[in-house]
């Protein structure tokens, strides 16, 4: 219940932002950014926190549904939500395949080939120009109309992705407190013990592989309707790295965690501009102070600071 | 106690920060100028000098009281080279900071990514990139000054056709720029009568081409083409002279920089490529129209901050094609300053003479472009 | 068949680069675990280290080891004020404290060496030797020539010194570590220090080839983590191996299928390889604590 108190506060602040500040650059344009960010990194904080399996090529999974939405609107005219829906579909049956062998893998290892995926993908959306426009992208995507209402500005963006990205973590929080979250918890704790006590770590881990997937795959779809534009360098490694950081900055296993990650580091580069030449040096600074003084993550550091507070005046000490 | 103090200030800056947003009246004295420009990263041998050119002259202009009166202000944005910031910027330009002109987009992918959102916005765009795509076909607030990756191609197949060169062999890097250049070069051989025989491809931060280039010295290409920027291109060049390949070496605009020369040494000698007159600036004839204008650039340029390059004329040209738009405009509106640069008519720029239309919004022939060759590390222009 | 051997030839170059700078991962790792994201970077701020200290009218020799000094103190002030306070931090968090560190070196690069690429000059010169109907620079030998002596004195140092197998002691268990009297602490700094070092000399055997830039420690620094994957994390053999066969890979695969392609080819072989062998080619299988 408190947790879901915290969730209606949070949902409470991103809808009547755009009410509050209809004409603001930093809501209306940099809101869309960090709502698809948020998304992703709670995506990856279900595959990274919960199941703590590592992986550095998320933005693969992203880049997927957007070119798919891409492709099949302009060049073969499908539905936009009917390429989203095969887009995802198209995600499902290879995350599928390819949970199986990959997540056989630990640590390094692992982080290796969800790598390698990453990259492999990239390349391919690079150097298939003829499918993909190579690294000039592909842009004139059709509008996408929900009910009937052609989703054509800023403001009804914010509220699709805002309404996107709070499903999204809802659902990570109601994992967490589910059968399933607690299947997870257990494969992450320690692999061999959840085996022994009868959970398929393999299957628990591979169908929370290909639902991060999915989660990202949509999210892609959206992107790309919303940027109108597509191309290879939003997908890049480069991207897959920032999402790892986004989660473990704001606390590994924690959806909040993956939120306030996921806000800082969208909003840090915007905020830093005005440091022009040095913003590369302090914005790398910032992420090691951080990591370095709350080395469990600034959401989940701040909480237990808190708690400690709480129960320290709760003792009256 | 504390704690909660906390919270209320970060929520209270949170709230600066978010009102700092907020639409502002703009004054109308003053021409705002955005650009968003590759200033680092791997574009940033062309994103710098252009962001330096601007800001020479824009203060230059100022100081001798702006244009009619109306003084510019700047506002510039770095890409980094990436197509994802380059559309964050000149959405920043066009909601936040409000601009009349924007003037940048280094590279033809950044140029590109951003031509729905100035046609939407209604603002006119002035690129510095390369691909023919920014303006074929037209649209009505893009417009670029560079000369196009089909310029080049053209030029070169023209001076192969001269040499009686049949067969060539391409090598390109996965960059916008490179792979455009690739495009243009397969769809226009035919046309000189040329044959592609080999189409070779590298990543732009390889460190080796020697595999490519031996695949290609294996075929019967005539001449090498290789279309790219950066360190690549001197790797290439470096490669072939390792490899002991013979053939005449033809490569882009890309390169149309001293570091070029510098980073391939010896390997650059005899390599022939098409670039803007300014590099050659001093080898022009006195009767050439241009030569007045690239010297004073020249030296202008030079004497703040090293060799010119021919992306930093770009910048320039498309600087004094707004200041003349403007001047014609009479008033800060972007509307007309758009119509009248659309009707810029005999403006010698850098990058040769402009003769803009409804129809052309780059306004040069191939002419504009030189064909050069590198001999004992310099510059030779040959025609 | 002539084809082959200059594609061999070439891939044994370009992965001895990946090689050298892949041992460098293989030091901090053995130490601590950690992969340092950061790793590319010493090559680069070797490498331009010793471009301007020549600029400055050093001569050759002299910049370098200099590079090299300056290059193991940043290394050091890494660890000393960066890793050792987050001494209690998972793998994982120090992970990202090692690409902030990656990002904050690049950005200090920026603004101390500007946007610019440069070169070196080569050690002998630039005449290329020819094999056969290949042909190899005279550098190249000497980025294998580095490799090799690189690999035996890491793998002596790890296998022989007191001190290195101090430093392995670290990794397997820091409390047990302290207990037998080892000073961790001392063990973590010479570590990172070495790997800064040796990186350095990588970014000095490689720029004659490859030049440098502010931003160009990045890829290099990739190649060589996969290349000390491939190869086994944490085996100084292992990193040899797999950067030498990560360059043959590569450039067979441009060679033969598709050089548009070829990284695609290279990755899909590397995980190939980790389906088979999921720890490494020469990596040992982890144990793991119930």
């Amino acid at each position: 219940m408190k947790r879901l108190s915290g969730f209606a506060i949070f949902a409470a602040v991103c809808l009547l932002l755009p009410v509050i500040f209809p004409d603001n650059y930093y809501v209306t344009v940099v809101g869309l950014t960090i709502f698809v960010n948020i998304t992703l990194a709670v995506s990856l904080n279900l595959l990274m926190g919960y199941a703590g399996q590592i992986s550095l090529g998320h933005a693969a999974f992203f880049g997927l549904g957007a070119y798919s939405s891409a492709i099949l609107t302009i060049k073969y005219g499908l539905n936009p939500w009917l390429a989203m829906i095969f887009g995802a579909a198209l995600v499902l049956c290879l995350s599928y395949v390819l949970s199986r062998p990959i997540l056989r893998l630990k640590g390094h290892y692992l982080a290796m080939a969800t790598l390698g995926l990453g990259i492999i993908v990239h390349i391919f959306f690079v150097q298939a120009d003829e499918l993909t426009g190579g690294p000039d992208g592909i842009s004139g995507l059709p509008t996408l109309s929900l009910f009937g209402v052609p989703i054509d500005s800023d403001i009804k963006w914010y509220f699709v992705l805002c309404s996107y990205m709070l499903l999204s973590v809802l659902f990570s929080l109601n994992i967490a407190d589910s059968r399933a979250g607690r299947a997870l918890s257990a494969v992450h704790g320690s692999e061999i013990a959840a085996q022994m006590m009868g959970i398929d770590t393999a299957k628990v881990k591979s169908y929370i592989f290909v639902f991060s997937a999915l989660m990202a795959t949509i999210a892609g779809s959206l992107f790309a309707h919303q940027q109108d534009f597509v191309s290879p360098e939003s997908f890049s490694f480069f991207f897959s790295i920032e999402l790892v950081t986004m989660v473990v900055l704001g606390g590994l296993g924690s959806t909040f965690g993956a939120v306030m990650g996921a806000f800082i580091l969208s909003i840090l580069p915007e905020v830093l501009i005005v440091f022009e030449d040095f913003e590369v040096l302090i914005f790398g600074l910032i992420l090691m102070v951080i990591m370095i003084f709350l080395p469990e993550g600034l959401f989940v550091s701040l909480k237990n600071r808190a708690a400690i507070m709480l129960s320290k005046r709760e003792s009256g000490s | 106690m504390r704690f909660l103090k906390n919270i209320v200030t970060l929520l209270a800056a949170f709230s600066l920060v978010l009102l700092s947003g907020t639409g502002m009246v703009q004054a109308k004295d003053t021409l705002k100028i955005g650009s968003f420009l590759a200033v680092t990263g791997p574009a940033s041998f062309l994103g710098d000098p252009e962001l330096k050119t601007l800001q020479m002259y824009i203060e230059e202009i100022n100081a001798k009281g702006g244009i009619n009166g109306h003084k510019i202000e700047f506002v510039h944005y770095d890409t980094k080279g990436k197509a994802k910031e380059a559309k964050n910027f000149v959405n920043r330009l066009i909601k936040k900071d409000k601009v009349d002109v924007i003037i940048g987009g280094t590279t033809s992918g950044n140029s590109l990514a951003v031509i729905d959102i100035v046609e939407k916005a209604k603002v006119p765009f002035i690129s510095l990139a390369g691909s023919i795509k920014i303006v074929e076909p037209v649209k009505k607030w893009v417009f670029k000054t560079p000369h196009t990756d089909k310029m080049a191609a053209e030029k070169i197949f023209a001076d192969m056709k001269k040499r009686g060169i049949k067969k060539a062999a391409l090598i390109t890097g996965n960059g916008g720029f490179d792979k455009s250049g690739r495009a243009q070069c397969l769809a226009l051989a035919p046309k000189y009568g040329i044959e592609i025989v080999a189409d070779e491809k590298y990543g732009n931060a390889d460190t080796d081409m020697t595999t490519q280039l031996t695949k290609i010295r294996a075929t019967d290409a005539q001449a090498i083409i290789n279309f790219g920027f950066g360190k690549a291109p001197a790797i290439v060049a470096k490669n072939i002279k390792q490899l002991g390949i013979k053939l005449p070496v033809y490569e882009s605009h890309g390169v149309a920089s001293k570091k070029f020369i510098e980073l391939a040494g010896d390997a650059a000698n005899g390599i022939r490529l098409p670039a803007a007159a300014l590099i050659v600036a001093d080898q022009l004839s006195d009767k050439d129209p241009q030569k007045k204008v690239l010297l004073a650039y020249k030296k202008k340029y030079e004497a703040k901050y090293g060799p010119v390059s021919t992306f930093g004329g770009h910048a320039y040209d498309a600087l004094f094609i707004t200041v003349e738009a403007v001047k014609r405009a009479g008033t800060i509106d972007r509307a007309k300053i758009r119509d009248e640069i659309e009707k810029t008519h005999g403006f010698v720029g850098t990058g040769g003479i402009f003769n803009m239309s409804p129809t052309d919004h780059l306004g040069l022939n191939l002419d504009a472009f030189k064909m050069i060759e590198i001999q004992n590390g310099n510059w030779k222009l040959l025609y | 068949m002539d084809q082959l051997l200059q594609f061999l030839i070439s891939g044994l170059t370009v992965g001895s680069i990946y090689a050298l700078v892949a041992l460098g991962f293989s030091i901090i790792y053995n130490a601590s675990d950690v992969v340092n994201f950061a790793q590319g970077e010493f090559v680069m701020i070797g490498a331009m280290s010793a471009i301007f200290l020549m600029k400055a009218g050093l001569s050759y020799p002299l910049a370098a080891l200099l590079a090299i000094a300056i290059t193991a103190g940043v290394g050091l002030a890494l660890e000393k004020f960066a890793i050792e306070p987050a001494k209690n931090a998972t793998v994982v968090s120090t992970i990202i404290i090692t690409i902030g560190a990656s990002i904050f070196l690049r950005g200090a690069a920026l603004l101390i060496w500007g946007k610019e690429i440069y070169g070196l000059p080569p050690f002998t010169s630039n005449n290329p030797i020819k094999i056969g109907n290949a042909t190899i620079l005279p550098q190249n030998l000497w980025v294998m020539l580095g490799t090799a002596v690189t690999v035996l004195a890491v793998k002596y140092f790890f296998d022989r010194t007191k001190m290195g197998k101090a430093i392995l002691a670290c990794s397997y268990n820091k409390k047990a570590a302290y207990l037998v009297g080892i000073n961790v602490k001392k063990m973590l700094l010479v570590a990172y220090g070495l790997s800064a070092a040796l990186g350095a000399a990588a970014g000095l055997l490689v720029t004659p080839i490859t030049f440098m830039s502010y931003g160009a420690g990045v890829m290099l620094g990739l190649k060589g983590f996969c290349a000390a994957i491939l190869g086994g994390m944490g085996n100084s053999m292992g990193a040899v191996l797999g950067g030498i066969l990560l360059g043959i890979v590569e450039t067979v695969g441009a060679g033969f299928i598709s050089s548009g392609y070829k990284d695609a080819i290279a990755f899909f072989v590397i995980l190939l390889v980790l389906f088979i062998k999921p720890s490494g080619i020469l990596g040992k299988g982890e144990a793991e604590r119930v």
